[in-house]
């Protein structure tokens, strides 16, 4: 299952709260200072991503959007 | 004019309330104005209304923010100790904008004080006993029908200027059976649209009914918004009454305490007096336009009150020096004789001082 | 509201965006407070039940006065300790909306301790939301009625921290609140790992059906983080409601309506009080 997540980065007060969530490590934080003087929260390994969402649900700043390929059996229905 | 029937205060300023389009009262129990719930108990389920006696006065005038920022009209009533309660309420409700009435019955103070009837809670109700710059509108009806009468207007100032209005009536009022003109009730459909109410953003912008302001320009700048809005009710809805405007000396009171005075002023003239008197009807705003009326030709003011001395000041502030002005009160529930004030009115006409 | 120039790819399917019943503003909260979580979860929930056009949200004094920014409802900012009043008002006026509480520990159960207990006494058709994070946050750390014995804030300094023989006990409101039968459901959550955050949405969904259905009042007590008034990160925060705030907070549904057999014959088996 692919799954697709995108962090606002501008949103992001660097509180690292998803980090340590995902069970793939595919979030890490930037190097970057965002707007707000924040290191903000980065998708490292984009591609490991499998769309469960549990980054979002631990995020408090609605920062991160998940998405995830539809399935292509399910996609024919 | 409605029907005319024999009632008792505090339950015709409840069907009052009832007929200017009430359907929401918070009350709680205390003497002497617990008619007032108790009728509301039974009055308000006959009209689709809704009555809670609250936990608290304070929890009351808060239910009365809330129906009132979502567009109804809502009451609450108490007695002195009570409305002290309520003080933040108001304040709150104030800033926020909100319309409600406030009735207070009042009794002898400070602290449990007594239950009888008292006027010592002008200061609170007319500088606002809440924290910060605002005011309340505040009416003292002398009899049973002008607290009628003033109920409906109550709710028309409320909701006109969108801001609490007080009733400061007192134990004897509320308890005093009195023939009455009720008025015809107000049809709901009738009541003004409050497109600013929070009854669910739907298809538009959410509403905020809100008293924060955190940045000290906006809180400035809001301060100033309700202070024109004052400036307005104090140029326009002023409301008194003179009795023999071109007397040489003047009795100023309102509420009960008129009522006696106006016997003390009947026997004054009976024995060659020239007395008249000035009743404030609204006690905020003051009517300083009835003492320009007679104030040039006074030759003197005694104002009383059931309470060692607060409306006073503001007779000095609107005679201003032109004139003296004295005091007599009796307070702590006791009320003042009609024959006290016109041992009072002799003096001032005299100039004795004892 | 997604912004305009975000593309989302091809043939995937929507995991997570942000609730309509949030606006887009960046919350004043401190970066890893879970009030925004909490507001998160009510928002996910409002949006669920089609609720946000007429929902109506009472805010506390306290951190999240400033609420009527984040969620795009209509509001009331209520005095401090007296939204279960306000929210009464509105409910009773507006019985057909959605009308709900979002109060932190000092609002409820401090200063507001009368106004909860007697909206659930009388059983009041509205939802509250209740974040205990165990100290007053907004006013910079003091001691709360939730705060745990021995734990150091502003007003329960070192060495001892809060003290029971000057300070008392922490309250427990969902326990106090589940012996009032107009309490519909009373339950206890914790945003402290994505299972309980999963956990506590049920929760408020619960205790917003509680008032959809008119069964009495609806509570969610949510353990939460206050990681600047606790001096730790907001990692570590979250740790220490684990370790330290749910042995004296026990998570769980004290009470609930729709289930009053069967979970109250779990809940006796479990050693937790049932309703």
């Amino acid at each position: 299952m692919k799954g697709y997540v995108f962090f606002e980065e501008d949103r992001c007060k660097g509180c690292q709260l998803c980090a340590p969530v995902c069970a793939k490590a595919v979030i890490e934080m930037s190097g970057r200072i965002n707007v707000r003087g924040y290191h903000p929260a980065e998708a490292a390994r984009p591609d490991d991503c499998t769309g469960c969402g549990l980054c979002a649900r631990m995020c408090p700043d609605t920062v991160i959007r998940v998405y995830r390929e539809v399935p292509a059996k399910a996609g024919k229905g | 004019m409605g029907q005319r029937v024999l009632m008792k205060g505090n339950e015709a300023l409840a069907e009052a309330a009832v007929r200017a389009g009430c359907r929401f009262f918070f009350g709680y129990p205390i003497t002497p104005q617990n008619e007032i719930p108790e009728y509301m108990s039974r009055r308000l389920p006959e009209v689709g209304g809704t009555f809670i006696q609250a936990e608290s006065e304070l929890a009351a005038i808060n239910m009365v923010y809330g129906a009132a920022g979502a567009g109804a009209r809502a009451m609450t009533s108490s007695s002195s100790p009570g409305v002290s309660l309520k003080q933040e309420g108001i304040s709150y409700m104030a800033a926020a904008e909100l319309p409600g009435v406030v009735v207070n019955m009042v009794r002898g103070g400070p602290g449990l004080g007594g239950i009888q009837p008292a006027q010592s809670d002008y200061y609170q109700a007319t500088r606002g006993g809440g924290h910060g710059d605002y005011r309340t509108i505040v009416f003292g009806p002398a009899t049973v029908q002008e607290g009628v009468d003033v109920m409906s207007k109550a709710f028309e100032l409320a909701d006109k200027y969108r801001t609490p209005v007080v009733i400061l009536g007192d134990g004897m009022m509320g308890q005093m059976m009195e023939p009455v003109s009720l008025p015809e009730p107000l049809e709901l459909a009738k009541l003004p649209l409050k497109p600013w109410a929070t009854t669910g953003a739907k298809g538009r912008r959410p509403n905020i009914i809100n008293s924060l302001f955190l940045d000290a320009e906006e809180c400035e700048k809001h301060n100033l918004a309700l202070q024109a809005k004052y400036d307005i009710i104090q140029a326009t809805e002023q409301m008194a009454e003179i009795a023999f405007p071109d007397s040489d000396w003047f009795v100023v009171a309102y509420g009960t305490t008129a009522r006696i005075c106006r016997e003390a002023i009947q026997e004054a003239r009976a024995q060659g007096l020239s007395v008249g008197m000035v009743r404030p009807i609204t006690l905020w705003p003051f009517p300083v336009n009835a003492f320009e009326k007679v104030v040039e030709r006074a030759k003197g003011f005694l104002t009383v009150e059931m309470s060692l001395g607060q409306m006073v000041d503001d007779v000095r502030l609107a005679v201003n020096g032109r004139c003296p002005v004295r005091f007599f009160g009796r307070t702590g529930g006791m009320v003042p004789s009609d024959e006290e004030v016109l041992a009072e009115i002799e003096k001032m006409v005299e100039g004795r001082t004892r | 509201m997604v912004d305009k120039e975000f593309e989302r790819p091809k043939g995937t399917e929507i995991v997570y965006e942000r609730p309509k019943s949030l606006t887009d503003v960046v919350t004043h909260y401190c970066p890893g407070c879970t009030h925004g979580i909490a507001h998160r979860l009510v928002a996910e929930v409002l949006d669920e039940l089609d609720a946000r056009e007429r929902a109506v949200l009472v805010a506390p004094v306290g951190c999240s006065v400033l609420a009527y920014n984040y969620f795009n409802l209509d509001t009331q900012q209520a005095a401090h300790g007296r939204a279960p009043a306000v929210a009464t008002g509105i409910k009773r006026v507006l019985p057909d909306r959605v009308v709900f509480t979002y109060q932190g520990d000092g609002d409820l159960a401090a200063i507001g301790t009368a106004e909860i207990v007697h909206a659930a006494v009388r059983g009041e058709r509205i939802t509250v939301i209740f974040i205990n994070n165990a100290i007053f946050g907004m006013t910079g750390g003091q001691m709360a009625p939730t705060t745990l014995l021995g734990q150091e804030t502003t007003t329960s300094p070192k060495p001892t921290g809060r003290l029971a023989e000057r300070a008392g006990y922490p309250i427990r409101v969902c326990e106090m609140l589940s012996q009032l039968d107009g309490a519909a459901y009373v339950a206890r959550g914790s945003l402290s790992s994505p299972q309980n955050i999963a956990k506590a949405k049920r929760h408020i969904r619960k205790a917003f059906q509680a008032q959809l259905e008119g069964h009495g009042l609806g509570i969610v007590e949510l353990l939460s983080s206050c990681n600047v008034g606790w001096k730790m990160s907001p990692v570590d925060a979250l740790k220490w409601i684990d370790s330290h705030m749910v042995p004296v907070f026990p998570l769980g549904v004290f009470k609930d309506w729709s289930a009053a057999g069967v979970e109250a014959a779990r809940l006796a088996d479990s050693g937790v009080a049932a309703g």
